[in-house]
């Protein structure tokens, strides 16, 4: 039994091993939200290098925006009808804000469990916790839409352009005071923050000081949110004299600059942060920790980190092609690594609904019914701990940089039950509004994952290979086909009896016959601590 | 406290050496939960269910030695002699297999009683859809997504498993050992039962063990989830701790139905407040060379039957030692009987009704109804006729057992079912104590089967007497006598069958608190 995280010594050499349904969906559980059969067979017939091009191309059209769905009795949007958007919309009243807000994490849902083939909705989710801001915090719900927007629409774009970008984003002017910081008291906030979380970090190298933290907040003075919540810059607020950095930025002056020009300091700041090789050094590892594992010791920073370090600088900070090498490379498919991610409430919430093709109302047809189905899960989610665009603070989530325990940070005796009784009320009693339902299909899940559901030991195998990504004991795998397929009978076509008849005579008793036994044993299968792993 | 409000009913997980987590032992350290673990009153009653898998031959199991010949002519090739029949204690017409010596003598100490012919009407052939009845109490074409016992469970302790446990519910309501989670114990939202995700992680549980991983990241983070998963399971402390302090048993055979009733009989005497245990036997679906053609008391059938017999006579008698019989009874069932007729394989197909067991010190010893009648020269088509609906089991098991009133019974079993006295019925403060009770002929009927009518006598003590007709289903279709009477004696009734369908009736006899219950047949 293994006492400790291990590392392989595999590095980012293309790997060349065989391309089966294991890897492609080792490869969609890390670059997506789960996996559907549909998926999983798609990638697979493409190959390797095919797969990771094709996740990596992010398409430049972004879904439709959220609607008014909270129109009601009791309260009326001023300025927008039911059904239609509001994100172009300036509010400043509390209430519609506040169920603007609402509905976008219902349509944030919707985003991930229709996502398309592609890295975005993951990569976007590694973003907006890397620039960690509060909805609640931010308060008004548009500014809450376009940041996360920066962070969709850059997600495998330039880094250094998507810090510029969010740098005078308003939603973060807000979230971390910048919008308030004057010539007469410079506010902190953004440019340690800035620092320390958002390029070069606090590890190793990076050895910024606090002076450099207040000359940054000077540079980044006099950017303010005007009434139609842009970001504009306000010369007189902002404090035109020189900067002069520490020994780790080389003792960089950066010239006081007056008027309109005085913006451009914070291209100026961006540059000379960009300078240092922390930089790509602090955003590969945290790219490693979010899609390979958390555990970076000597031979993973040698082997991995630096050489993806160096590729990103090379490639003046642009996103895709470091993400190409490590998710094409050696290290990546190493077996170590298979199955060695504790799911986020997020990835076990919106992973299971896409591995089980859970129905939604369409948003386009019956969005009352689908926003609401959608809330439930974001009920779940809150119950789990990953308020979807809350974050606990700027750092983000703690499961995705607090060591020594990462992502076992998910889990306890709180959560870790709440994940079980979300699958088995899926499968059970699923959520209900109106005259829509969302619940588990055991029959179409059955038929969708295995080649012939007729079979008890292909089932029970198809049920495992596609849910869990560990070793089974075969003694385990047998056990619960005799005890929950077959109910104790011996001979295997008994199961094979049944699931035949109800397939030729679809009566009410002849699909609750199997329907009674494939949900026992699914959730048999996500009740085991192995379904919490990815 | 919010991680209470849901305690994962399962023991999935298990990696079973780290037993104590904070919350537990702020429950062990409670008070009330000595108290509770020290009570004794009519909850701390225990139900043993043995679910025999596959379709037991009742034929070959309790033999009809009234209907031999019929009996031997019907399944020549597997029929037990009648000299190896063993008999039993004062009832020369019904005998058992010769493997269970043990079980003979359990019904010579009067602990057994063998009910005849148990079943239900338009009985289905199909292992699924019957073990879904008998576990689900449900109609031949009704479906219920609960079961009976999850039905009783949530009855008596509504809003389970939010704030469970507590103080003064510390321990699982039910416990399914050696196997995972049936619809026994489903009740209307969650299975009432602590199953065992893992059958062997009971085991590990049990004994200490671990369960292993993999030389791989996945392996230790999966390591690190069992053990939260272990942690978030508040009962398995209570279940670990009442197991270790049990320290003597007496001698089991070493099978894996003994071996789950030896944990059960230390888990009721370690403290557990659990109230249903249920423990699974299988391999009865014997279609093919049920016995050794040389020597018919022998073979496949012969050896389920020897370990059923000796690890019910070896519980019994733990249970006796651990000075926790009056706590316990056991019922067998299986999801049908077998054929009548024999196939050529030395074998038997799927049938209908077939006897039922109840054992322990509680239980009325004895044979309960008549031997099956076995046609002259049965075809494949004879099959054995239900004469007890299976609910009307446990109806008697709620009520006479678990002490549930008439409403309480009729809400879990979705309809009022005839109480039979197969319980010491004082258990429930019901005062009988009249052990021959249902061996009194307290009802004739004569012609019976019938076709216009019978004439029915009934015997009375006194006092208040009810005599009903109910359908195979339990409804009660007449009243025909309701009096008080004012002295003892012999009455009697004619019972024309106008509007009866031809199948099987009740008659039920309430005296006071006496209840009296016979099969009649209408042809």
């Amino acid at each position: 039994m293994p006492n400790s995280p291990q590392s392989s010594k595999l590095g980012l050499n293309t790997y060349a091993g065989p391309w089966l349904a294991l890897q492609t969906k080792h490869l969609l559980n890390r670059t997506m939200f789960g996996a559907k059969a549909a998926d999983i067979n798609y990638f697979k017939s493409k190959g390797l290098m095919s797969s990771v091009d094709e996740l990596l191309n992010v398409p430049a059209i972004l879904p439709l925006p959220p609607v008014n769905d909270y129109n009601s009795t009791t309260y009326t949007d001023p300025n927008i009808p039911i059904g239609k958007t509001w994100v172009n919309d300036v509010s400043l009243d509390g209430t519609t804000n506040s169920y603007r807000t609402s509905t976008y994490k219902k349509w944030l849902l919707s985003i991930w469990v229709n996502q398309e083939r592609n890295i975005r909705e993951k990569l976007s989710l590694f973003w907006s916790n890397h620039f960690g801001t509060e909805a609640d915090t931010i308060v008004y719900a548009t500014m809450t839409y376009n940041h996360h927007q920066i962070l969709r629409t850059n997600c495998v774009g330039n880094f250094k352009q998507m810090v510029r970008a969010i740098t005078t984003d308003p939603g973060m002017l807000r979230y971390l005071n910048g919008y308030l910081s004057t010539k007469t008291a410079p506010d902190e906030n953004y440019g340690r923050e800035l620092q320390e979380l958002f390029s070069v970090g606090k590890e190793g190298g990076a050895k910024y000081s606090e002076d450099d933290v207040k000359n940054a907040a000077k540079t980044l003075t006099g950017w303010k949110i005007d009434a139609t919540f842009n970001a504009v810059f306000d010369s007189t607020r902002h404090d035109t004299t020189n900067k002069t950095f520490s020994a780790f930025y080389n003792n960089t002056i950066i010239a006081g600059r007056v008027g309109a020009n005085g913006a451009l300091e914070t291209d100026d700041l961006l540059n000379m942060i960009f300078q240092k090789s922390e930089v790509a050094k602090f955003i590969c590892r945290k790219l490693y920790r979010y899609f390979v594992y958390y555990y970076i010791d000597d031979n993973v920073e040698t082997n991995i980190i630096t050489p993806l370090a160096n590729a990103f600088i090379a490639n003046n900070f642009e996103i895709k092609p470091v993400l190409k090498l490590l998710l094409q490379s050696e290290h990546f498919y190493d077996s170590l690594y298979i199955g060695c991610q504790i799911k986020s409430p997020i990835d076990h919430v919106v992973g299971f609904l896409r591995q089980y093709e859970i129905a939604f109302p369409d948003t386009a047809v019956n969005y009352l019914d689908a926003y609401s189905l959608y809330n439930n899960m974001v009920a779940q989610l809150i119950g789990m701990g990953q308020s979807p665009v809350d974050p606990p603070n700027v750092a983000g989530w703690p499961a995705y940089y607090q060591a020594p325990d990462y992502n076992e940070l998910w889990i306890n005796a709180d959560t870790l039950p709440k994940r079980n009784k979300f699958t088995d009320l899926m499968i059970e009693t699923g959520y209900t509004k109106a005259t829509s339902k969302i619940i588990v299909n055991t029959i179409q899940f059955a038929k969708n994952v295995c080649d012939n559901p007729s079979d008890p030991n292909l089932l029970v195998d198809s049920f495992f290979a596609f849910l869990v990504s560990t070793d089974i004991d075969p003694s385990l795998k047998n056990t619960l086909k005799i005890q929950l397929l077959l109910t104790g009978q011996a001979s295997d076509y008994y199961w094979t009896d049944a699931w035949n008849l109800y397939i030729s005579n679809p009566t009410t008793i002849n699909f609750n016959i199997v329907n009674t036994r494939l949900k026992a044993l699914l959730k048999y299968i996500m009740n085991l601590p192995d379904y919490q792993l990815q | 406290m919010e991680r209470r409000n849901f305690i994962k009913n399962s023991l999935a997980l298990l990696a079973p050496t780290m037993i104590g987590g904070n919350a537990i032992h702020i429950l062990q350290d409670h008070p009330l939960l000595n108290t509770a673990m020290l009570a004794t009153s009519t909850t701390d009653k225990v139900l043993v269910i043995i679910q025999l898998s596959g379709g037991n031959d009742g034929l070959n199991t309790v033999i009809p030695l009234s209907e031999y010949s019929n009996y031997q002519n019907a399944r020549s090739n597997i029929a037990i002699p009648e000299n190896k029949v063993l008999g039993l204690t004062g009832n020369n017409a019904t005998g058992i297999h010769p493997a269970m010596t043990a079980m003979q003598n359990l019904f010579s100490d009067g602990k057994l009683n063998i009910v005849q012919s148990v079943g239900y009407p338009q009985p289905s052939f199909s292992h699924f859809r019957a073990t879904d009845i008998w576990m689900s109490g449900s109609d031949s074409n009704e479906y219920l997504n609960t079961g009976w016992a999850g039905r009783f469970l949530n009855y008596e302790f509504p809003g389970y498993p939010d704030a469970y446990p507590s103080p003064e519910n510390p321990d699982p309501l039910a416990i399914q050992i050696g196997s995972l989670s049936t619809l026994t114990c489903q009740g209307p939202t969650v299975n009432m039962a602590l199953s065992v995700s893992d059958p062997s992680s009971f085991y590990n549980l049990i004994d200490g063990t671990n369960a292993t991983v993999s030389n791989t990241n996945s392996g230790y983070e999966l390591s690190f989830l069992r053990s939260v998963a272990k942690q978030t399971n508040l009962y398995t402390t209570r279940i670990k701790s009442a197991s270790d302090k049990v320290t003597q048993q007496v001698a089991y055979p070493n099978n894996s139905l003994a071996n789950q009733l030896k944990i059960v009989a230390r888990l009721i005497k370690g403290g557990l407040q659990t109230k249903v245990y249920m423990v699974n036997y299988g391999g009865f679906d014997t279609h093919s060379g049920q016995v050794v053609a040389s020597d018919t008391t022998t073979g496949a059938h012969a050896n389920l039957l020897k370990v059923l017999s000796d690890a019910v006579a070896a519980f019994q008698s733990d249970l006796k030692g651990l000075e926790i019989e009056d706590r316990v009874i056991g019922m067998t069932y299986s999801e049908f009987g077998r054929r009548i007729k024999s196939n050529a394989s030395g074998g038997t197909d799927h049938g209908a009704a077939a006897p039922l067991f109840l054992f322990g010190k509680n239980v009325r010893g004895g044979v309960f109804g008549n031997n099956p009648t076995i046609p002259t020269n049965a075809t494949v088509n004879d099959n054995v006729p239900y004469q007890y609906d299976f609910r009307t089991i446990y109806a008697t098991i709620l009520q006479n057992w678990f002490c549930v009133s008439d409403t309480g019974e009729s809400q879990i079993l979705t309809k009022q079912y005839p109480i039979l006295p197969l319980i010491n019925a004082s258990v429930c403060g019901i005062n009988d104590k009249d052990s021959t009770f249902a061996k009194d002929a307290l009802i004739y009927n004569y012609p019976n089967p019938f076709s216009t009518f019978t004439k029915i006598e009934f015997k009375t003590k006194g006092g208040h007497t009810l005599l009903q007709l109910l359908d195979g289903a339990g409804t009660v279709l007449r009243v025909m006598v309701e009096a008080n009477y004012n002295y003892a004696g012999m009455n009697s009734f004619n019972l024309y069958s106008n509007g009866l369908l031809p199948g099987v009736y009740y008659l039920r006899l309430q005296n006071e608190t006496k209840v009296y219950v016979k099969p009649i047949v209408k042809m």
